[in-house]
């Protein structure tokens, strides 16, 4: 378990001054130029040292992602985009970070930056986050009047954030879309290659982070690449906020150490699983995105990006979703199935088609209004989205479905059965011709 | 140069290529929706996609790689990209079924069928078997303007419309609202597009979405009899082709010519169809008490032949309209020397163009694809968008590409490219006489008629020649001097030298004067309505043309000729590019093709033509201009003999410079007879009453 000590976020749950003169108080803010002034490789050799993969949901490593930024700034400038969001159902860590330790994220905007030669930040925050939206840009106010940031200020790297605030469309959460977004236009997302660290942002080279991925950056420079790399286990390393939610006693955020177990991480900080461990049925580990773990294999891994890849799931944005054994598991993947559907970006014609296609089908599986033959054909429905599209939001859209029949088409085919052995399906024959 | 390796096939690939490019060069058919040519990439449609060797375990959008962004292999062995691999198979199937799961059954009434890329790549892709048994989508219409229907049920969400619009078109009228299952293609807010080219889009749509609204449930590919052909609505002579069923023409569209009209064609090009079979002069008339009566040929060439002998020669004058072949016009000049007679123009808006500075005088002497490496453009008395929207949106082309400076001298006009507007008039052009040299390398005047076909036109021109040769526009080795007519048959005519007679023949303009005065006895009219026909006193006036227009209604006789649909006649459009029509359909009741009532008349007239037949004509023409027999050939004119121009010594007016095209829609008989036209033309006239408010 991550001692007090070492944790980073010591203000996720609101209970200090979120303010500067706390964030300060904090450690943050501390020392924060001489890192500047060690240059550009350094603080991504840093970042590099350290282990930290991306905190957004794919994993990939941050301090390499800098290094991508050309090394010399060209006729454009380099800008760092902050993907703050943050939409995906069972995730909400970066809302409490803008909102309760805003300063971490102000200072690692300028650390990012200054590592990769931008002297603009771009903060794009979720439509629906209101109140975050405002901490954040009161954090950003305090650290441009205490001359933190800005033109001439007192850490040597002239740097500007903007606070740029999303419509509330869960497609402007993939990097390139996002660039659309702030260009003004529909946040579509765009086709790789070119990757945004040649053409990004208004055709200049740019880097799309997490709000979390940035907000460590500035303690892992502090405190050291070799503390970060100390925790977990290889290619694994580092604290990681968890967000828990779903059939626990007390769903709950909490920074905890990667690769601790799911057992532990539920015991220690969620209150044990409702019902008792037996009465656990599947976990969606990752958000909305990963397909779900049935209980027996969950319950002792190890919660990091190899070890539940291995188990054909993904740490994601380690959100943690617990489903118990009440849970109608048809009917909760039709729901995401739902949720896709309705945030599709509708561009590519296997994600527009496809996942309206799934969630129909799935609605009528969950009354068990389905043929058997039918698992078989949603399952190559969701295989001939998944990598057949631009952004990766037909993979998510198809993850959770295969998860389900993976794991769980056993339930779905007794669903069916059910509903077949039932002609007048508990009267709604007779209520409909009524009708 | 790359190579690559497609189906086991190595080729050499120019760098920047796209995988779909690199794929159809190796001869792997490679089926696609978003994807065009001319059109940014999209990569939305999922069709085109390819294996890739080595790279991640999924198939890639062929349409948006590049083959630049592939890595060789472990030992340098060039990459390799596979079309027929099962991967590939099971994601176009895939791919397809998704297309067909929402898009309507119904082939059989849809105007799209038989040339409908769904539709044939569904057979050649697709899986026959259905899985999808869930409600299909309906999408509610829209509305974009009398031209293009709408059916939007089928559509696919290519996008290739909206990028059509926006990027070739200029006009940000056309977008995709909602989002997944729920996006549609519209018009923002429900408007009519205003864009002159928006006919392209029903070519561009893949599917039955995007229709010909005037062609709607008309006809069927497969009855239409494809005539490839030349357009004549405008002096660009884009390529096209004339679908005609039994003796009707049922619609247009483009044919390909990189250096003329891409792919593209104007609205009026396209849509002007149903003016050639409404109003048609389909039997010769004669005026009797005021009243025209139908008469036979003989009757009516003997009435003419009579009028011609009793008038001296002096007396009679010939205009030549704007639609008149070169072989028409070859013919009545020919005539006319015979006769004696020297008041023959065929410039009937009155520009000076033709009488000095040989051929380089009067054409666009870049050629039109000189446009896309120019770098400076300056418009002089022209609206490009209205005149010639197919060559408006090269120069738009070029400025998206960047590096070209665009100003204009005239009516400041929504052009869908940004400008520097310098000056409304002469007072403006006169300040470049005796400007220092610009640094751009090509730079490049394009005279519109508006700026020309004035009473001090010959000024005008001169003072432009003069600015032209003192900014560089004119110099050693470039002729940016570029004249952009407005007439299909203007330059034709003016190559066989269909121009008043040296010894005091007079110009159309002294002609009509003429007439007023009541110093002309017989006024002959070869298709010429945009004249002033009120005004020719009493005058006996011939008209040989199609359509009951202008002309026709003051006419004493007429004799009823054929469209450029209908003969095999010689267009020389605005850079000097002599192409041929090709007859699609005949012209109808007792119509004649022109070359044969000419010949006709100058039998009765006792002079008769040279020749007997089509190429006996042609034969003489090409001695007399031999360019025109290099069809579809560019020949440089020499640029030495401008110089002459700008040797005029007269005062130019303070009047600003106006394009002569009022009303895009109704520029010439043809398009004045179609209802279609007369519809866009109030749409439009509505549009900017409205913006006037």
């Amino acid at each position: 378990m991550l001692a007090d000590k070492d944790r980073i976020f010591t203000n996720l749950y609101g209970l200090h001054d979120w303010g500067l003169d706390g964030a300060k108080r904090r450690g943050c803010w501390l020392d924060t130029k001489s890192f500047i002034d060690k240059g550009r490789d350094w603080m991504v050799n840093e970042m590099k040292a350290s282990g930290l993969r991306g905190r957004g949901g794919a994993g990939f490593p941050t301090g390499l992602k800098w290094s991508f930024m050309p090394k010399v700034v060209g006729e454009r400038p380099h800008y760092l985009v902050v993907n703050a969001d943050e939409s995906e159902p069972g995730t909400c860590k970066d809302r409490e970070i803008l909102r309760h330790d805003p300063h971490l994220l102000v200072e690692g905007c300028l650390l990012a930056s200054a590592a990769m030669g931008a002297h603009t930040a771009y903060v794009y925050v979720r439509g629906e986050f209101i109140r975050e939206r405002e901490h954040f840009q009161a954090a950003v106010d305090q650290a441009y009047e205490a001359r933190l940031i800005g033109k001439n200020n007192i850490h040597g790297w002239d740097f500007d954030i903007v606070v740029h605030h999303g419509a509330g469309a869960y497609i402007c959460g993939e990097e390139t879309a996002m660039l659309e977004s702030l260009e003004g236009k529909k946040g579509l997302p765009r086709m790789k290659p070119p990757f945004p660290a040649n053409v990004g942002l208004y055709g200049a080279p740019t880097t799309v982070n997490n709000v979390e991925s940035i907000a460590v950056a500035g303690a892992i420079m502090r405190r050291g690449a070799a503390w970060f790399a100390g925790f977990g286990r290889p290619n694994n390393v580092g604290t990681k906020l968890f967000c828990i939610s779903g059939h626990v006693n007390k769903p709950c955020n909490v920074e905890e150490e990667m690769g601790i177990t799911f057992r532990e991480l539920i015991d220690r900080h969620a209150g044990g699983v409702r019902g008792g461990w037996d009465n656990l049925l599947a976990v969606i580990p990752g958000g909305s995105s990963v397909r779900m773990v049935p209980a027996a294999q969950i319950i002792d891994a190890p919660m990091d990006f190899d070890s539940l890849a291995k188990l054909r799931s993904g740490l994601g944005t380690a959100a943690v979703i617990v489903m118990d054994k009440s849970t109608d598991l048809i009917r909760a993947i039709a729901r995401l199935a739902k949720f896709y559907m309705h945030e599709s970006c509708g561009q590519c014609t296997p994600c527009r088609e496809g996942t309206g296609w799934m969630w129909r089908v799935l609605t009528r599986m969950a009354e068990g209004r389905a043929e058997t033959y039918e698992i078989d054909m949603l399952l190559d429905v969701t295989k001939q989205i998944e990598g057949h599209t631009i952004c990766a939001l037909g993979d998510a859209a198809a993850w959770p479905i295969q998860g389900l029949i993976a794991h769980f088409r056993d339930v779905i085919e007794a669903r069916i059965d059910r509903y077949a052995a039932n002609p007048d399906h508990d009267g709604a024959v007779a209520r409909i011709a009524a009708e | 140069m790359p190579k690559i390796k497609i189906d086991g096939l190595e080729i050499d690939v120019e760098s920047g290529m796209t995988l779909l490019q690199a794929c159809e060069l190796a001869g792997a058919e490679v089926p696609r929706f978003c994807y065009h040519e001319r059109l940014s990439i999209a990569g939305n449609c999922r069709m085109c996609l390819v294996e890739v060797k080595g790279g991640p375990p999924k198939p890639q959008a062929s349409c948006a790689m590049s083959v630049n962004d592939l890595r060789p292999g472990p030992n340098g062995e060039p990459p390799e990209v596979f079309t027929k691999t099962p991967m590939v198979k099971k994601a176009r199937e895939g791919v397809m079924e998704f297309l067909l799961i929402n898009h309507p059954l119904d082939c059989p009434i849809c105007d799209q069928g038989g040339e409908c890329d769904l539709q044939d790549q569904a057979m050649a892709y697709g899986i026959s078997k259905n899985r999808y048994h869930e409600n299909k989508r309906a999408v509610e219409e829209k509305y974009l303007g009398p031209l293009v229907k709408t059916e939007m049920t089928r559509c696919i969400q290519c996008t290739r419309c909206v990028r059509f619009t926006t990027e070739v078109g200029g006009v940000e009228e056309m977008g995709a609202t909602g989002r997944g299952e729920d996006m549609e293609i519209t018009t923002y807010l429900d408007k009519a597009i205003t864009s002159e080219l928006q006919g392209n889009i029903i070519d561009l749509c893949p599917v039955g979405a995007l229709t010909s609204a005037p062609y709607e449930f008309k006809a069927r590919p497969w009855e239409l009899r494809k005539t490839e052909t030349i357009d004549a609505m405008d002096a660009v002579g884009s390529n096209i082709r004339v679908d005609a069923r039994g003796r009707e023409v049922m619609r247009i569209l483009p044919r390909t010519h990189e250096d003329v009209n891409e792919e593209w064609i104007s609205d009026k090009t396209r849509f002007v169809w149903d003016g050639l079979r409404s109003q048609r002069l389909d039997r010769p008339y004669v005026r009797e008490f005021g009243k025209l009566r139908a008469a036979s040929w003989s009757e009516a060439l003997m009435r003419i032949a009579q009028k011609f002998k009793a008038a001296k020669p002096e007396r009679i004058g010939i205009i030549l309209g704007d639609l008149v072949g070169a072989e028409e016009a070859f013919s009545i000049k020919q005539l006319a020397m015979q006769l004696g007679i020297g008041n023959i123009d065929c410039r009937q808006d009155g520009t000076p163009l033709g009488e000095k500075g040989g051929r380089a005088g009067y054409l666009f002497n870049t050629g039109i694809a000189g446009l896309d490496d120019s770098d400076a453009i300056m418009l002089i008395g022209s609206n490009p968008r209205l005149e010639a929207p197919v060559l408006n949106a090269r120069i738009r082309k070029r400025y998206l590409k960047g590096g070209c400076t665009i100003g204009v001298i005239g009516e400041p006009a929504d052009l869908t490219y940004p400008y520097t507007h310098l000056g409304a008039g002469p007072e403006t052009l006169a300040r470049f006489v005796d400007h220092t040299p610009a640094t751009s390398r090509k730079p490049m005047f394009i005279v519109g008629q508006g700026a020309l076909a004035r009473p001090d036109g010959a000024a005008v021109l001169a003072t432009i020649v003069k600015a032209a040769k003192a900014i560089g526009v004119i110099k050693e080795g470039w002729n940016g001097l570029n004249i952009l007519h407005d007439a299909a048959g203007r330059v034709g005519a003016l190559d066989v030298c269909a121009l008043p007679a040296g010894d005091g023949g007079k110009s159309a303009r002294q002609t009509l004067e003429a007439a007023k005065a009541g110093a002309l006895d017989v006024l002959f009219l070869l298709g010429a309505d945009e004249i002033d026909t009120t005004a020719l006193g009493s005058t006996f006036v011939i008209y040989q043309g199609t359509h009951g227009d202008a002309g026709a209604h003051r006419a004493d006789v007429i004799l009823p000729g054929a469209a450029y649909t209908e003969k095999q006649v010689t267009y020389v459009n605005t850079e000097g590019r002599a192409q041929m029509t090709a007859r699609a359909s005949f012209p109808p009741g007792e119509a004649k093709e022109d070359w044969a009532i000419l010949r006709a008349l100058s039998e009765q007239l006792g002079a008769t033509l040279a020749w007997n037949n089509p190429d006996e004509l042609r034969a003489a023409m090409y001695r007399i201009a031999p360019q025109l027999a290099r069809l579809d050939q560019l020949t440089p004119a020499d640029a030495s003999a401008l110089t002459e121009l700008a040797t005029v010594d007269a005062k130019m007016s303070a009047e600003p410079f106006r394009s002569r095209v009022k009303d895009f829609y109704l520029t010439n008989h043809i398009a004045r007879a179609s209802k279609i036209m007369a519809e866009c033309s109030v749409l439009k006239t509505a549009r900017q009453l409205e913006a006037a408010e």
